[in-house]
């Protein structure tokens, strides 16, 4: 089994102020391998400040890790160049938040769409690179007379990301980094957007790291999950049991503040402790906030083996087998 | 201000004295037209709904189905091109769409408080949050010494869960949330009666998103103000609201209890929206809304959902605008599957 991609120990701490510094960790020891031949979809969960967007940045290669390293088909990627550089150039696409303000609104979708095949020379003709933006457009549910010509300000939201996706698709990627990707677009219309992911994985084989704050519509899409919080893997595993049976203080609190559309689902059964900007040092990030906290959350929890396909990082678990952090992609299903 | 949209002030409908059942925000007919380059756009057309004090209505609908035209029309707000072409707002026993231009400011925040979409980034950046509130006193002639609007702002402050600490900061020293709270408590600093919030979470997580919505709901208890907020988050709306209305092309389809609304949805796009929200048990089903949403410049002909609606592909479905007919129970629906008694048709 060859591995697409693989994180080892991957930390990154922003560093700020000349004379008196200080450091974020923004993302710290974190490893992950995602493997070529089983597509999957993964969720980064977590809220602002957990490091998700800088886990994406990383994965893209716009940032580099300021310890471990990030390997693509066994080449570190800050390491890349020439053939290799624009093979994983081409493979690794993105889709990001604000489908509004990604566009450059004097082009046409078509010049949008163009570049990437005249860049990675995908096309020998003019006639040919049509077709594949045709098929490209068709594949993400939209009609191609309806889009190609329109200038991004006459295309709807939904319209907008739907047409990134398809710019990512016709580079025919291994690995498509979804950051936020429904978070501005009508609820009507996410169903669409993640319906058309979710197509991409199953049909085209594309693995999808779906990054979000928003655990209704990972629970729907992906089959395992990361929660994150300040930069720490608090809980991992099969989305079923994670979101179903939180077993970490935090993921517990995510779960229970969801506002499902459920009026005998009541959330807000568990007291939200204020957040305070404290330094967290070595401890347990979530421990200001956690109600069960205890001495021996000073030191950093190790990630602990709850079930099969399932850890947190969390003290409560002691008794449970640990799992160290290299381990983490053990846990989570294909 | 915007003076296209102000009528002369008549003070015979202006003052007329609330009687005990009279609920605290009453908007009849209210109509907004936005006269474009490629024609007009009908952005909100013949709402009416009323409010009690103490309730909080939801408003769900598409982006451009007209929520936030009908949050700025109630507080006056419509820019140029647009123009409010009728209706009346009455808070209390006040009509705003009548008063006058100085009046309206004064209304503003002291009856009728507004919180923006995105309220974090319109505080100023380089005044502390203490000065913005108690200009907001100022300019809304409460009188008193510095320390007694200080403690003013302070009450506001702890209100919404915020340390005194915060009227001494700016900014950029607080996070999403805290901005977002600071925005209420300014918008509560005057003891409104009616406060509109438009999507006042819609960029925070969900736990913070949780705050500030218990926030909101404990000041609405304690000034016992009417809350309208807008946003297209149906599961939102289940835990938080108590009647829901549901706009389309500038227009309620469906007003009703988040009971009725949850229950037994009655207007086609109501059941759309609600069949398409995820839940625990329909795993990886994913069931959007067919078509768009309709362009204001060209509505479709009769029922302007028609185009998109399981039923609308027959008469008068297609050619007849269909009228708001009130059900059992209070609840209004504007669709042809009901007709003026409230009956089921076909």
């Amino acid at each position: 089994m060859a591995n697409l991609l693989e994180l080892r120990n991957v930390s990154k701490v922003y560093q700020r102020g000349l004379i008196s510094s200080h450091a974020t960790v923004a993302l710290r020891d974190f490893s992950l391998t995602l493997n070529e031949e089983e597509p999957t979809i993964l969720t980064v969960a977590g809220e602002s400040g957990s490091g998700k967007t800088t886990l994406a940045m990383l994965l893209l290669g716009f940032i580099t890790p300021t310890v471990g390293e990030i390997v693509y088909r066994g080449k570190n990627i800050s390491g890349l160049t020439g053939r290799d550089r624009m093979a994983y150039r081409r493979e690794v696409q993105a889709v990001f938040q604000d489908p509004f303000a990604v566009f450059n609104p004097f082009y046409t979708v078509d010049h949008l769409l163009s570049v990437p095949i005249r860049r990675f020379k995908l096309a020998s003709s003019r006639s040919e690179a049509r077709s594949k933006m045709e098929e490209s457009l068709s594949a993400v549910g939209l009609r191609p007379e309806d889009v190609l010509g329109r200038f991004p300000h006459q295309l709807s939201g939904g319209q907008r990301q739907r047409i990134n996706v398809a710019r990512a698709l016709l580079l025919k990627p291994r690995l498509l980094i979804a950051d936020e990707p429904v978070s501005m677009v009508d609820a009507s219309l996410r169903a669409t957007i993640l319906e058309t992911l979710r197509n991409l994985q199953r049909d085209y084989g594309v693995s999808i790291i779906y990054i979000t704050h928003d655990l209704t519509t990972a629970y729907h899409i992906s089959k395992s999950i990361v929660v994150l919080y300040r930069g720490g893997v608090m809980e991992a595993g099969d989305v079923d049991k994670v979101i179903k049976n939180p077993q970490h203080p935090y993921t517990q609190l995510l779960v229970d503040s969801i506002p499902w559309p459920n009026l005998e689902q009541r959330w807000g059964q568990q007291p939200i402790q204020a957040r305070s900007g404290q330094a967290i040092g070595e401890g347990c990030p979530f421990l200001p906030r956690c109600p069960h906290a205890m001495d021996i959350c000073k030191t950093r929890p190790p990630l602990f083996q709850i079930e099969p396909k399932h850890a947190a990082a969390c003290f409560l678990y002691d008794k449970q087998p640990q799992i160290a952090a290299e381990k983490l992609s053990e846990q989570l299903p294909a | 201000m915007n003076s296209m949209t102000t009528t002369a002030p008549d003070a015979r409908t202006a003052m007329r004295p609330a009687t005990a059942a009279t609920p605290v925000l009453r908007v009849e007919g209210l109509e907004v037209t936005y006269y474009t380059d490629l024609g007009r756009a009908k952005a909100l057309d013949n709402v009416s709904f009323t409010l009690n004090s103490g309730e909080k209505m939801g408003v769900v609908g598409e982006s451009g189905s007209g929520k936030s035209t009908m949050a700025l029309a109630m507080m006056r707000m419509i820019k140029p091109p647009g123009r409010v072409e009728a209706g009346k707002v009455w808070v209390g026993d006040t009509e705003l769409v009548s008063l006058n231009t100085e009046d309206m400011r004064k209304a503003r925040l002291g009856k009728i408080a507004y919180i923006p979409q995105g309220a974090m980034n319109s505080l100023n950046p380089v005044i502390r949050i203490g000065a913005q509130m108690v200009d907001a006193l100022k300019s809304h002639d409460v009188k008193g010494s510095s320390a007694e609007l200080r403690d003013r702002c302070f009450a506001a402050l702890h209100s919404v869960d915020l340390d005194p600490g915060v009227f001494r900061m700016y900014a950029h020293e607080l996070s999403g949330g805290m901005k977002q709270r600071v925005c209420i408590a300014i918008g509560i600093l005057l003891k409104p009666q009616v406060i509109i919030c438009d999507e006042p979470t819609s960029a925070l997580d969900v736990v913070t998103q949780r705050q500030v919505m218990e926030t909101i709901d404990r000041v609405q208890d304690e000034i016992n103000a009417a809350v309208i907020l807008i946003g297209h988050d149906m599961g939102l709306m289940a835990q938080f609201v108590d009647k829901v209305a549901v706009m389309y092309a500038g227009r309620l389809v469906e007003v009703a209890t988040v009971r009725e609304m949850f229950t037994d949805p009655k207007h086609p796009y109501s059941r759309a929206l609600i069949a398409s929200l995820p839940n625990l048990e329909n795993k990886g089903v994913f069931q959007g809304i067919p078509g768009l949403a309709p362009s204001l410049l060209r509505l479709p002909s009769g029922c302007a959902f028609h185009p998109r609606c399981p039923h609308g592909n027959q008469d008068p479905q297609r050619s007849v605008r269909p009228e708001e007919v009130t059900l059992a129970g209070g609840r209004k629906v504007t669709c042809h599957l009901y007709d003026a008694e409230g009956v089921k048709n076909g």
